[in-house]
């Protein structure tokens, strides 16, 4: 039988949506003459799923045919799934014609894995030379990597595109070995490892040469399942933040699994754990923007995040001896581990008191939250009156509120 | 004393001019589309004067940044109610003070002027995103918006950039004016007695045949890319207000 395009629109996008990353920023690819488009530094969300994730690149799977057999994956060759594949001139037509309607920012291509890696990488490729240089597409595109891929391949893959990621998928190897029998950690490990050292010479060219050639200018990403297999978040924020402190990874991506197999390899779960891994983003942000160190976040004693309390909260009430700070004199590290206090209250701050004094009353304009921010900050010797600086009365007293707001909504 | 200009940003300009000149200081400053009649306060009806306005801006760059003087422009756009006294207070606050004034946010009107040009920002940010051209029969990819602000004009430098090899329109049904790229330069149009369909759209009769077929595509792949287990339209909501919801092919 065959498909339409728009058959295989819906089963190469079905199965391409468990891939959380959509990011189409951190690149900085120029327009050139004849062009069509080029990459936006802080990224464009053109649409939001209905499940509130921004759509921001084209995302498919240029076949779902899969000769591997991992447990978390709707692919799995033992899967019961319609399989289609595209062709080349699909998937440019596709993204040409959406991206010149300013539907997408660009294409994010993945693939099931047929034969090996290499000759499924090189089908990837090929779609990102023709888009590149046939029809002189500047836009945003995101390769994926394919494990045990080949270092030539990747150097090719590099030079078309913004973004290349290789998924961990499973936090640790013996997990990994129980779901996915065919997959292990070196053949993830090897490429990500080759594309630390490629892209960090690229970035040393670029400094120097106006004119470097570009390797993935976007850098390279990665993401892990969670709850499909038993580690905890020590484990995860762990490996996380030796992934962005040794492999220099623009992103980790946190999946929460989504219960789509009856495998019995895997945990039943009724539905995905979504609060989790929004703890997990929460975490991952304090690692990146917040100049938090891990240890903070997670340690021997806190090994899961609280489910109740953003990790923020939780390092605060944790550490009550640090508070409260002082936001006409506090050093920037300290401000920025105030509870509802963001990075951009933050900059705010620190130019506004160079004029005068700041207040409470400054504070809420500028955009604190002071709800959470009143247990926390002083202003000048001046504590703010009656609240608590007990951390079980904190945490009642925001639960309090929090269970007043629910019920305002119904 | 209540300034009276003709709704442009150089009149505006040329009130702050006179106000100095005068040494009267302003009750209000309006436009003469937006004046509420009012029995007791003296009026000027400010002559528009492109000296003095570039007189004005010349000071004003002595004293802010470029980002702060476009601050001052941008705020203008957001055609609120109430933003030339707010902007009068910022124009003569930076004017008198020894030191750029830009980020004393414990300044009411600094304040106020920062927040008015984030809105700006972020509508432009999302004209970025949900602009949604379609293709016209004579090749020209047209757009049809209604900002929250009056932000086309911002529009130009980023679709120029993007899309210079083709010919697009993206025009503001709601305040009757556009912009226009020839694959040569961005020119502002009017179109006299333009018919749109249903709310503001392009009219389904001058489109090209395969347009059809890629929105059908788009809607096709908007829905396979969700994920049905964590539908959260709460948060779809927040992100895709339902006043862009228009723009968009894949929530019509």
């Amino acid at each position: 039988m065959k498909l339409s395009t728009n058959e295989k629109l819906q089963i190469l996008a079905d199965a391409a949506k468990y891939d959380v990353s959509c990011a189409s920023s951190g690149s900085n690819r120029k327009n050139t003459a004849n062009g069509l488009g080029n990459t936006s530094k802080m990224g464009i969300c053109h649409s939001y799923t209905e499940d509130g994730r921004c759509i921001s690149l084209l995302k498919l799977l240029l076949t779902n045919y899969c000769i591997y057999d991992c447990a978390y994956c709707v692919s799995r060759k033992s899967n019961d799934v319609p399989r289609a594949a595209f062709t080349v001139k699909e998937v440019v037509d596709l993204t040409i014609n959406f991206y010149k309607r300013n539907y997408i920012e660009g294409l994010f291509l993945s693939s099931g894995i047929f034969k090996n890696a290499d000759y499924t990488n090189e089908r990837l490729i090929r779609i990102a030379k023709s888009l590149r240089t046939e029809h002189h597409f500047n836009g945003y595109i995101h390769l994926k990597i394919i494990p045990g891929c080949s270092e030539e391949v990747m150097e090719e893959a590099g030079l078309y595109a913004d973004r290349l990621s290789v998924n961990l998928e499973i936090p640790t190897e013996r997990s990994l070995k129980k779901i996915a029998p065919e997959k292990n950690h070196t053949s993830v490990y090897t490429p990500m490892n080759y594309l630390t050292g490629r892209i960090s010479l690229y970035n040393d060219e670029k400094r120097r040469f106006k004119n470097a050639p570009k390797f993935a200018p976007g850098g390279q990403s990665t993401q892990l399942v969670v709850g499909a297999s038993p580690e905890s978040d020590f484990d995860i924020l762990h490996l996380a933040n030796n992934l962005y402190s040794d492999q220099k990874l623009r992103r980790v991506y946190y999946s929460g699994y989504i219960p789509i197999s009856d495998d019995n390899r895997l945990p039943a779960l009724k539905a995905p754990p979504l609060i989790r891994e929004n703890r997990l983003y929460q975490a991952d942000w304090l690692l990146r923007y917040y100049g938090f160190t891990v240890d903070e976040i997670v340690n021997e004693q806190h090994q899961q995040l609280d489910l109740t309390m953003d990790p923020k909260m939780m390092f605060a009430l944790r550490n009550m001896h640090l508070f409260p700070v002082n936001v006409n004199t506090a050093e920037r590290e300290m401000l920025l581990r105030i509870p509802g206090v963001g990075v951009k209250s933050v900059n705010m701050i620190i130019k506004a008191r160079k004029f005068r004094r700041l207040g409470y009353e400054h504070l809420k304009k500028i955009g604190v939250a002071m709800n959470r921010a009143q247990y926390f900050i002083e202003v000048s010797g001046r504590p703010l009156g009656m609240v608590s600086s007990d951390p079980d009365k904190i945490k009642m007293a925001l639960a309090a509120r929090e269970k007043r707001n629910q019920l305002t909504l119904f | 004393m209540i300034y009276i200009h003709d709704n442009t940003f150089d009149g505006f300009l040329t009130s702050i001019f006179e106000i100095y000149d005068l040494k009267i200081l302003p009750d209000d400053i309006c436009g003469e589309k937006n004046l509420q009649p009012s029995l007791f306060a003296d009026k000027r009806k400010v002559t528009t004067d492109a000296d003095k306005s570039r007189r004005v801006l010349a000071g004003l760059k002595k004293k802010l940044s470029a980002h702060g003087v476009n601050s001052i422009y941008k705020c203008w756009l957001s055609e609120q109610k109430g933003i030339e006294m707010v902007l009068f207070r910022y124009i003569s606050y930076a004017l008198k003070s020894q030191r750029n004034i830009e980020s004393d946010f414990s300044n009411n009107d600094v304040l106020e002027v920062s927040q008015v040009v984030k809105k700006i920002n972020r509508e432009i940010h999302r004209m970025h995103a949900f602009v949604r051209f379609q293709k016209t029969s004579d090749e020209v990819y047209a757009a049809t918006i209604v900002p929250d602000f009056d932000v086309v004009t911002l529009l130009a430098p980023h679709f120029k950039e993007r899309y210079r090899n083709q010919h697009w329109l993206i025009y503001d049904t709601k305040r009757q004016y556009g912009i226009y790229y020839d694959q040569q330069e961005v020119i502002e149009v009017k179109l006299e007695d333009a018919q749109w369909e249903g709310r503001n759209k392009v009219r389904r009769s001058v489109l090209a045949e395969e347009e059809k077929e890629f929105e059908l595509l788009w809607k096709s792949y908007f829905k396979a890319t969700s994920i049905v287990e964590r539908t959260n339209l709460k948060l779809h909501l927040k992100h895709v207000p339902r006043r862009y919801w228009r723009y968009l092919p894949e929530k019509a």
